[in-house]
């Protein structure tokens, strides 16, 4: 039992690390803009699909090709937030929704249709195998995917609390009009964020491309999930986000090992409900 | 109150009438007779649904030409005592939703007037889609979905010619008996299951037969088949260490479970499944790491060497759309032919006749591309009690026929071989 509760922590943490950085690109986009991305999670499906491309065109490791996947989905939050989300952003609510929604189907879709709705596996990358502590195994690939991960949130973290830029997007977040006031050109840090946001989410998905398989819709449930991790540790709060990450990689592992697995994502969706019970505004959220 | 009374009858009577008045007119035999043909042929597994198209496809080709088979109505062209009538395949696209099951019966037979309906690959859709046939009156034939619960609602107009999960949990169940008599040592089978319609049934029927077989079931796992992780589930199982696993997935789960076995270095003696991992798309996506799972099916090609029909067919298939017959193909290749035999039998294409006429249906083994007795119904639950499974070993990264062992093309891998060795 106590050997299974060690791997279940671990796959727990190991799940929860991929898990708050794909997080953390969401909930930064709606720190700044108010606005939920909903296609948050095929730009994740993008980044997967850039990796296992790089792998099989050019035999690129998904772990060099991560700085190309970063650049690629850096540009293509920046165009899309040109060309679709800032025509909305002083339009109605609906109007700002219906736009991520419409820009989610059509990548969907065209993944569908450049790709067909296979499946692929990046069936050897370079770290691969399993670590063995005598009955709890630990998977390599798993391992470097949430340290990177980690070191990703990390960096994120300094950029925005020790650059100049990160200043003003965390200015930006905290009152927009105030920012404007200040000098600082909004419009300009709102591109800037759906950029990095995107960026932060494709190198996920290049993480998880390394042991995960790689199909049109993979991006469906891991999007739903980062939405109640947002929730769970607070709206636009990137601390929040990190910490609720790993809590629901934790809960949902251990949760689906002690109690039935068919509940494991109930039992994440009713932490979150006890959570907004005592603390509405999340974890870190103010 | 009398005026009333008038009235309703003399609107009874209309309604007769019009009820007598096309079912009439449908009787003088017709050069063309439609059936409505319901697969998923757009969404997530439209290559399942082109698959079965085709399947259909040829076996009209069959009934309509003159081909030398032995299978029913092949050498004659059409339907002969319908006047060499040849049959017409209406496809309509489900996309995969039972409440496009419903929608596209009711088009197909009001609209495009189909006589009868095949299909529908997936048991959901299957069911909804019986719903409309069973409520307007029309014979539905499956030769595809496999949830057992088609055949329990007591319908009418609803015949099912395949195999259902509940003889393919009774299969694997005899298989491991067989197996221990051979002297392998198996006492406990863990089940674990996708939780929908398909995965929670088949886990009842496996219970329900290995209990009566005589084993021990050390664990019931259900999960939700869209997941991100499944590595709570394998603890689980890591934790029951049964001899056998028994499977019932989709392919997403297939290939997910698949890597964290491999991960988490679960190996039990044997892994039996079901569905998912005869998926065309999950051997390119796991490649070795499949050898050695047992998967139940209804068709292979190796089955030809012992009956030649099968590779005949296959032959055909080849020559006409540049592939091998799939087990999708294979399965939607035998509706057309229940149908035509029963309306050649029927001499009309009028609803109640046809009906007579599939219960009396009787087609022996030698005229089916499988391993089966025949094709009879049950005149309760109008399931083809005849119908068995097969089980295939993926060996070499093929599906390879390894029981009933007389059926067998090569001989079981057993035990399962570790992970990253085989």
């Amino acid at each position: 039992m106590s050997q299974q509760l060690i791997q279940q922590l671990v796959n727990g943490l190991l799940i929860g690390c991929v898990y708050s950085l794909i997080a953390i690109g969401l909930t930064l986009i709606w720190g700044v803009m108010n606005i939920v991305n909903f296609a948050h999670g095929d730009f994740l499906m993008i980044g997967m699909f850039t990796s296992f491309w790089c792998y099989t065109l050019f035999h690129i490791d998904p772990l060099f090709s991560l700085p190309l996947v970063a650049l690629l989905l850096f540009t293509l939050g920046l165009l899309i937030y040109r060309f679709a989300v800032s025509k909305v952003m002083r339009g109605p609510m609906l109007a700002q929704l219906v736009v991520t929604f419409g820009v989610s189907i059509f990548l969907a879709n065209t993944a569908v249709l450049l790709w067909t709705p296979d499946f692929r596996l990046i069936d050897k990358p370079l770290l691969a195998g399993t670590w063995n502590f005598g009955t709890v195994q630990i998977s390599v690939p798993k391992v470097v995917a949430s340290v990177g991960s980690v070191v990703v949130s990390g960096a994120l973290m300094l950029f925005l609390n020790r650059t100049r830029t990160g200043k003003a997007i965390l200015a930006t977040e905290m009152n927009r009009d105030s920012a404007l006031l200040m000098g600082i050109n909004t419009d300009r840090v709102n591109a800037l964020s759906f950029g990095i946001g995107s960026a932060l989410v494709g190198v996920a998905g290049g993480f998880l491309a390394m042991y995960y398989y790689i199909y049109p819709q993979v991006g469906g449930l891991f999007g739903t999930i980062s939405f109640a991790i947002v929730a769970l540790g607070g709206f636009g709060s990137i601390s929040g986000a990190f910490i609720a990450g790993i809590l629901v990689g934790l809960v949902q592992t251990l949760g689906g090992y002690f109690f039935d697995p068919a509940y494991k994502y109930a039992i994440v969706f009713l932490l979150y409900l006890l959570v907004v019970w005592f603390r509405p505004q999340g974890l870190r959220g103010w | 109150m009398a005026h009333r009374i008038v009235v309703s009858l003399a609107a009874l009577l209309v309604a007769l009438f019009a009820a007598l008045v096309p079912s009439t007119a449908r009787a003088e035999s017709p050069k063309v007779i439609r059936v409505g043909a319901l697969y998923p042929l757009s969404g997530n597994i439209a290559s399942t649904g082109l698959d079965c198209r085709r399947g259909a496809e040829l076996a009209v080709d069959i009934i309509n030409g003159k081909y030398d088979l032995d299978l029913p109505l092949a050498k004659e062209e059409g339907i002969p005592n319908l006047g060499g009538a040849k049959l017409e395949l209406v496809f309509a696209d489900t996309k995969g939703e039972p409440k496009n099951g419903l929608a596209e019966v009711e088009r197909l037979i009001t609209q495009e007037k189909v006589v009868a309906i095949i299909g529908a690959y997936q048991s959901s859709v299957t069911k909804t889609a019986s719903q409309a046939t069973e409520r307007l009156k029309v014979p539905f034939v499956c030769s595809d979905a496999s949830s057992p619960t088609l055949t329990q609602r007591g319908f009418k107009y609803f015949f099912r010619a395949s195999p259902n999960d509940a003889s393919f949990a009774k299969d694997q169940i005899k298989f491991l008996k067989d197996m221990k008599a051979k002297g392998k040592k198996i006492e406990t089978i863990a089940i674990l299951n996708e939780n929908t319609e398909f995965g929670s049934n088949v886990a009842k029927e496996v219970v329900k037969a290995a209990q009566d077989g005589g084993f021990k079931v050390v664990a019931e796992i259900s999960y939700t088949a869209n997941a991100t992780d499944v590595t709570s589930e394998v603890g689980r199982l890591i934790q029951a260490k049964p001899d056998v696993l028994i499977h019932a997935s989709y392919i997403t789960d297939a290939i997910l479970f698949t890597k964290t076995f491999k991960e988490m270095g679960f190996k039990p003696t044997a892994f039996l499944s079901f569905a998912g991992y005869i998926e065309p798309a999950y051997l390119p996506a796991v490649k070795s790491d499949g050898n050695d799972i047992v998967v139940r099916s209804t068709f292979a090609l190796d089955l030809g060497k012992k009956k030649p029909l099968i590779a005949k067919v296959n032959e055909l298939f080849k020559k006409k759309y540049g592939t091998d017959m799939s087990e999708n193909a294979a399965r939607s290749f035998t509706a057309p032919f229940v149908l035509a035999d029963a309306l050649n039998r029927a001499k009309t294409t009028e609803s109640e006749a046809v009906i007579k006429a599939l219960l009396e249906t009787n087609i022996p083994g030698n005229q089916v591309i499988y391993p089966w007795k025949g094709i009879t119904f049950n005149p309760q639950t109008h399931q083809n009690d005849q119908a068995t499974g097969i089980l295939v070993q993926i060996q070499k990264e093929q599906y390879v026929t390894v029981w009933p062992f007389d059926s067998a093309a090569a001989e079981v891998t057993w035990p399962l071989r570790p992970w990253g060795k085989k």
